[in-house]
């Protein structure tokens, strides 16, 4: 079947210009049941709790085409197509016959944010229950109007049939009757021996126009009269300004303004180079007071040790304590900051007209960006839109909040005119906020049989959400208008998704541990939030590490020894199935400097189960660790397209590599030095593994687990693992930079860099 | 003003002639294929092809361009009937959030045209000036590689 | 080609000058073979102290060749003569060194000889390394033998005759060639001897910023004037020094680790991958070399130094320029040119990338004699750092036509630097598009 781009995209005619006419059956006071405030509590079908009318999440027109409402953002993970794949599934209707409308305050339930794997769970469950009992609905009204008994009747593409060619087509079924049924949690759900469309393979509908050049980006968007935008960011977060002379820059050519607000100040031009170019010019023309406020970044482990901290137990298996006269196995595993990094710099547009703000955005919430632009601008949540189109992936919180925030001052110093601001590179890798440093200790013992007889695990870190979440604190942007905000508030998430703590209890069938995490609610002297697997990268390098610590005293196979430990059987099967295809056993000798590694993790200890193995080799002349091989094995539950999931784990592998072996946030106690890809290099091809293999294990009908984020943590243990293997070296502070590797290759009496 | 030949079609462009080329195609031809990225010449996002050679529109002022053809993502095809190794991208599923898939093809694309037997470690090599953040790199290599069989029907 | 039939012309003529009775006092004797040493024998400390050697004698470049196993041979070694390939100095018994016992070793270091007697043409840097001591050689002999072995059969050098009979070589030894130790100068300190030590044995500076005779051997009277490499212009490192600023040892120090020098930027083309091992050897034997080069006369007194900064800031390129000036777009306008291509980066104010670029009025490259490195650099670029931070430029030679290279070219020399305009900026900028790019 052709998948065409534009399927999936209408809500985006705002692009072509063309308007856009919702045709469902929609009667008259009927509205949606979008916001999750009030209402009734819906069937624990993921997010219909909170949002539980069917048409909240269906619509069906009367040419039969159904669109499907999420509140889950398209970031390409994927997740427009598997919840696709839900919807036609279990509706009974083609994938063409599919429309889908993502992420909009305007139109879409509230999801809340697009983020920590959930999407499947939330959305996807909701959708599914919602579209089978929609089903049985259809089949319901269709035998009405066909006089029949209902379970003659079955649907088919689109379709009630019943015996001697009586038909009804579902266009036909929905005239003049309202869709706006609240749901009673009788889903009858197409078993998986049946699936059509779920698990399989299913193209991404979105790829194909993101492969021709269709308008399918914020960045892409020009609507009529249409300016573009760009801020003069100081020079560091507590920066002042002293004064700006903007008066050339406003004669410059296509300047239409200088907004200047309190210190903030940005330029608009009607070309985007004429931006550019004012912009520098304004850069040149603003003079900056810049305190030192930032630590010294050779300090940040002790400044983690340091700050006043908020102390839990967070896991307490036997007394807690490590078994007296034992040899204790003890390490220390440690990330500095780490950046998000899109490609493609945070881009949104906005338009101020007649008192109400429209604002594109590729936010992963556009309901609390919503609720925080209207804190920042004194406005009602009402006379605010937020309408989610695709951005570069983010991976977790980055800039595309605040740039959406940028869109919406300027819009309102501008009225009438959409406004697109697109930040500049050095503005996506210096402000965005990063992942919070971290520092994990473990102490483990072994008993006669060499199994862990005690696990004590101690870690530190800061909040891993800064999202906006209603306070315009939380809005870069905003620390620079006049009436200031900030500074911006985290706080801790509950586990077992949990922030820094993410992965900090071992999903190992221990006895006797005791896990104790050091929250450190104090200032942020560099910003923070929310960044891809959170806590869990830090923790599942540590605990897994620690396993291959914990085996190497106990003389014992890291599989194996995993295995010893570990009864649930999905886990035992992505550790079976990643060693199995990798060839863990059986394998051969490798030459010098080529080793193995192994990891596995339950993500969040309750979601999806993954297991890698990997080879790699170190160059003996430099230290560059390069990853050969990876072996992936995956079950995120009911694989609704495995391809899909194949996909976002390979992206794990790769992204984590580079994460694991180059990547630092650098600072000076007054800027971040990080500022573009020469100071913050990533992975290039050169470093790319030869091959990357992922094997899911599809568990039909089973609760979805979510997949985005469970191969982020095993990536830098299976890693370090495999040094361990290759060199005798173990490496437990992050990234394992070349020169580290290197010095450590040569042994404490070398002296390499001074 | 500057006369533009792109995707087989002429443009005059009135932006000033020191306008690097990504900003002329962005703006006023309202070509979405080259995408700012960094523009540094840093990343490849904003890839387009002249004449047959993948070149950075980031640092191209259109001054240069008189009399010469550029190519950009949109030039290779349609989402009916996509191009070569933009079919090939499409069989591999070769994107994630697909902001690096434009460049990434037109880079390739440059590589097919001169070296229709790429080797994989010409491929990789080739590859390197453009990044990719979402990782999807090992199914890049893979549509280049099916791309290129397709093309000597290996 | 007249230049190289000269060369010819002058070979055959020592042959024949040398005559045939050569051939037996021209024959070395062969050193027997061992069996591979065990990595056991050495020790630590020396395996470590060789790594640094190793990197100090930049080893790695000639004897790896591009995306190859370290060490193990076939990087094309381009002489004016001909194609030499760097051999496999891996410890595979059979195409690396692996037979080779330390005394032959150190033979090929101090005397040029293969181990089996054969005769090693200079593209191996013989004539500094014998001024190496023996315990040094003893510490690299211990780090090569402890590399992983690579099986690689290294190309046959593509040399003309007679060059391709490599006993003439012992000819040009006979004329060019000084075996002996280094030999330090009671009348310098030891910084000064050691980086002496290194820069004229292992480091093999001169082979490439000395200029060379005729035959490929150093004119060791001219000292660092500057000479070529790999198609680059290896700067003066003399008092002819291009910069308009000199040098400060601290300068020179962080610009041979690698580091971005505010007044030199960063090293490019074949210098960059001996910054790059430079970087892993010990600061102090850096710090020696830059006292050492130093020493050869690439200073300014303080005021001379203070004025070229000031003059850069006044040449500086203001962003604002580019739309200013309302260029017509000539193609043959080179501010045009470098307002869009090259501005975004090299320009005064506002933010740039963290690796700011060197002031173009202070690079040596846009100060230099010739026009060499400034096109190579326009037609290359700079390479991002594999797996590591540094500076990043793309390379125009697919972008501009020569035409267009040259205005940006004379653009460029004019306006940073004032003086007079390169001759054969058309030569450099042809021969630059067919090399393929550092
Ligand atoms: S946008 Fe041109 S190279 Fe990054
Ligand atoms: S697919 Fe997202 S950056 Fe490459």
């Amino acid at each position: 079947m052709t998948i065409r781009g534009d399927r999936g995209f209408s809500r985006r005619s705002f692009l072509k210009g063309s308007g856009l006419v919702v045709s469902f059956a929609l009667l008259p006071g009927v509205a949606f049941a979008q916001d999750k405030t009030d209402g009734p509590k819906g069937p624990p079908f993921g997010d219909m709790k909170s949002t539980p009318y069917l048409d909240s999440w269906i619509g069906i027109d009367e040419s039969g085409k159904v669109t499907i409402f999420s509140g889950k953002a398209e970031l390409g993970q994927g997740i427009m197509t598997a919840l696709m794949q839900c919807a036609a599934e279990q509706l009974a209707v083609t994938p063409d016959q599919v429309r889908m409308e993502m992420a909009s305050t305007a139109s879409t339930p509230d999801e809340g944010y697009t983020a920590g794997s959930n999407s499947m769970a939330g959305s996807g469950t909701a959708i599914l229950n919602a579209a089978a009992q929609m089903r049985t609905i259809l089949i319901g009204w269709a035998a009405d109007d066909l006089g029949v008994d209902k379970t003659t009747l079955h649907a088919e593409n689109g379709v009630v049939k019943g015996d001697g060619g009586k038909s009804r087509a579902y266009g036909d079924i929905v005239k003049g009757r309202s869709l706006h049924v609240e749901a009673d949690g009788t889903s009858d759900l197409i078993p998986p021996d049946r699936y059509k469309v779920m698990g399989k393979n299913h193209p991404r509908l979105d790829i194909p126009a993101k492969l021709t050049g269709a308008p399918i980006y914020v960045q892409d968007m020009r609507p009529d009269g249409m300016l573009h935008a760009r801020v003069v960011r100081p020079p560091s977060y507590t920066s002042t300004l002293q004064s700006v002379d903007t008066a050339a820059v406003s004669k410059m050519p296509g300047v239409v303004k200088v907004v200047h607000e309190g210190d903030y100040l940005a330029v608009v031009a009607k070309g985007e180079y004429q931006a550019i170019v004012a912009l520098r010019a304004l850069q040149e023309a603003a003079k900056w007071q810049t305190p030192k406020a930032l630590p010294k970044e050779s300090t940040i482990y002790d400044m983690l040790k340091s700050m006043k901290t908020d102390d839990s137990v967070i896991d307490k298996r036997g007394d807690g304590t490590l078994p007296e006269g034992r040899p204790v196995v003890s390490a220390t595993y440690r990330r500095p900051y780490m950046m998000h990094g899109a490609i493609g710099p945070s881009c949104a547009v906005a338009e101020f007209t007649n008192g109400k703000l429209t604002v594109w955005t590729h936010s992963q919430g556009v309901f609390p960006l919503r609720k925080t632009l209207a804190d920042m601008l004194s406005m009602p949540l009402d006379a605010i839109d937020c309408i989610q189109v695709e951005g570069s992936g983010c991976y977790g919180h980055n800039g595309a909040d605040d740039v959406a925030a940028d869109a919406a001052i300027i819009a309102r110093a501008m009225p009438d005119k959409p406004i697109r601001v697109q930040w500049m590179r050095e503005d996506e890798h210096g402000w965005e906020p990063y992942g919070s440093p971290m520092i994990a200790e473990a102490k483990g013992t072994l008993d006669d049989d060499g199994r862990i007889s005690g696990w004590n695990y101690e870690l530190w870190s800061m909040t891993f959400s800064t999202r906006p979440g209603g306070s315009a604190n939380n809005l870069m942007p905003a620390w620079y208008l006049p009436k200031k905000f900030g500074p911006p508030k985290g706080g801790q998430i509950p586990l077992p998704g949990g922030g820094g703590d993410r992965n900090a209890i071992p999903t190992y069938d221990l006895a006797n541990t005791h896990v104790l995490y050091h929250y450190i609610d104090g200032p942020m002297p560099i910003r923070i939030s929310a960044l891809r697997s959170l806590g869990g990268y830090l923790n599942t390098f540590a605990v897994e590490s620690f396993m291959d610590e914990m085996a190497l005293a106990a003389k014992t196979d890291p599989v194996a020894f995993r295995l010893k430990h570990v009864k649930d059987p999905r886990a035992r099967d992505v550790i079976e199935m990643a060693a199995g295809k990798f060839g863990w056993k059986k394998a051969e000798k490798l030459p010098p400097y080529r080793g193995r590694g192994f990891a596995y993790v339950r993500y969040e200890t309750v979601k999806a189960y993954c297991a890698l193995a990997v080879e790699i080799e170190v160059d003996p002349v430099s230290g560059q660790i390069r990853v050969r091989r990876a072996v992936a094995a995956i079950d995120s539950g009911n694989a609704v397209n495995p391809n899909g999931i194949q996909n976002q784990i390979e992206g794990c592998i790769i992204q984590a590599t580079s994460w694991s072996l180059h990547e630092r946030v650098a600072f000076t106690e007054t800027e971040i030095m990080s500022r573009d890809w020469s100071s913050y290099p990533i992975l290039r091809f050169d470093g790319v593994p030869d091959s990357v293999e992922v094997h899911v294990i599809d568990r039909p009908g089973a609760p979805f687990l979510g997949t985005g984020e469970a191969g982020m943590g095993p990536t830098p243990a299976a890693i370090a693992n495999a040094l361990y293997d290759a060199t005798g070296l173990r490496m437990r502070d992050l990234p394992f930079h070349a020169e580290a590797v290197r010095t450590a290759m040569l042994g404490p009496d070398a002296k390499t860099k001074a | 003003m500057i006369t533009l030949t792109v995707n087989g079609k002429t443009h005059q462009a009135e932006s000033d002639p020191t306008t690097p080329l990504l900003y002329v195609l962005r703006d006023e031809m309202k070509l979405n294929g080259a995408k700012y990225g960094c523009g540094l010449g840093q990343c490849g996002s904003c890839t387009v092809l002249l004449e047959d050679k993948p070149v950075f529109s980031c640092q191209i002022p259109i001054s240069v361009l008189e009399g010469r053809k550029v190519t950009t993502l949109e030039g290779l095809g349609t989402i009916d009937e996509p191009g070569r190794v933009q079919k090939a991208f499409i069989d591999e599923q070769a994107a994630q959030c697909g902001y690096c898939i434009a460049g990434m093809i037109m880079r390739s694309e440059g590589l097919l045209r001169r070296n229709a037997f790429p080797s994989d470690a010409e491929i990789r090599d080739w590859m390197q000036p453009n990044l990719c953040r979402c990782g999807t790199h090992s199914r890049i290599l893979k549509a280049v590689r099916r791309a290129a069989n397709a093309e000597s029907g290996a | 080609m007249a230049r190289f039939g000269r060369i010819i012309v002058g070979l055959v003529a020592i042959v024949i000058v040398v005559g045939i009775g050569f051939w037996a006092w021209a024959s070395e004797p062969a050193i027997d073979p061992v069996s591979r040493p065990a990595a056991g024998q050495f020790s630590k400390a020396s395996i470590a102290k060789g790594a640094e050697l190793a990197a100090l004698g930049n080893c790695q470049a000639c004897h790896t060749r591009p995306n190859g196993k370290a060490y193990a041979g076939g990087y094309p070694v381009e002489t004016p003569f001909g194609t030499i390939y760097g051999s496999n100095i891996t410890p595979d018994p059979d195409t690396g060194i692996g037979k080779w016992s330390e005394a032959a070793f150190r033979r090929s270091m101090h005397e040029g000889l293969r181990r089996d007697g054969g005769h090693l043409y200079p593209a191996f840097p013989y004539t500094h390394f014998t001024k190496v001591s023996d315990a040094d050689i003893k510490d690299i002999y211990a780090f090569l033998m402890t590399r992983p072995a690579v099986h690689n059969t290294v190309p046959s050098p593509d040399l003309p005759f007679p060059l391709d009979i490599r006993m003439v070589m012992a000819g040009w030894n006979l004329l060019f060639f000084h075996e002996g130790r280094y030999q330090p100068d009671g009348s310098q300190n030891a910084a000064w001897n050691h980086g002496a030590y290194i820069a004229e044995g292992l480091g093999h500076c001169a082979a490439c910023h000395v200029p060379m005779n005729m035959f490929g051997a150093e004119k060791t009277d001219k000292g660092y004037a500057g000479g070529n490499a790999a198609g680059w212009h290896a700067p003066a490192l003399d008092k002819s020094s291009p910069s308009p600023v000199g040098w400060t040892k601290d300068e020179l120090a962080g610009y041979l680790r690698g580091d971005m020098t505010p007044h030199h930027g960063v090293a490019a083309g074949p210098m960059a991958d001996v910054t790059k091992v430079l970087a892993e050897v010990p600061h102090a034997d850096v710090e020696a070399l830059s006292t050492y080069i130093l020493s050869k006369g690439a200073t300014k007194p303080a005021d001379a130094r203070k004025a070229a900064i000031a003059d850069a800031g006044k040449k500086s390129f203001q962003v604002t320029t580019a739309q200013k000036a309302n260029f017509k777009g000539s193609a043959k306008d080179g501010e045009a040119i470098f307002a869009g291509a090259c501005a975004s980066c090299h320009f005064d104010g506002g933010s740039q990338p963290f690796y700011r670029p060197v002031d173009l009025s202070l690079s040596s490259a846009v100060n230099a004699p010739n026009a060499t490195n400034l096109v190579q650099i326009i037609t290359h670029g700079v390479k991002p750092a594999a797996g590591g931070s540094g500076p990043i430029m793309p390379g125009f030679g697919d972008v501009l036509t020569d035409d267009q290279t040259a205005s940006l070219v004379g653009y460029v020399r004019k306006h940073f630097t004032g003086k007079p305009a390169w001759d054969h900026v058309d030569k450099a900028i042809s021969t630059s598009k067919e090399t393929a790019g550092q």
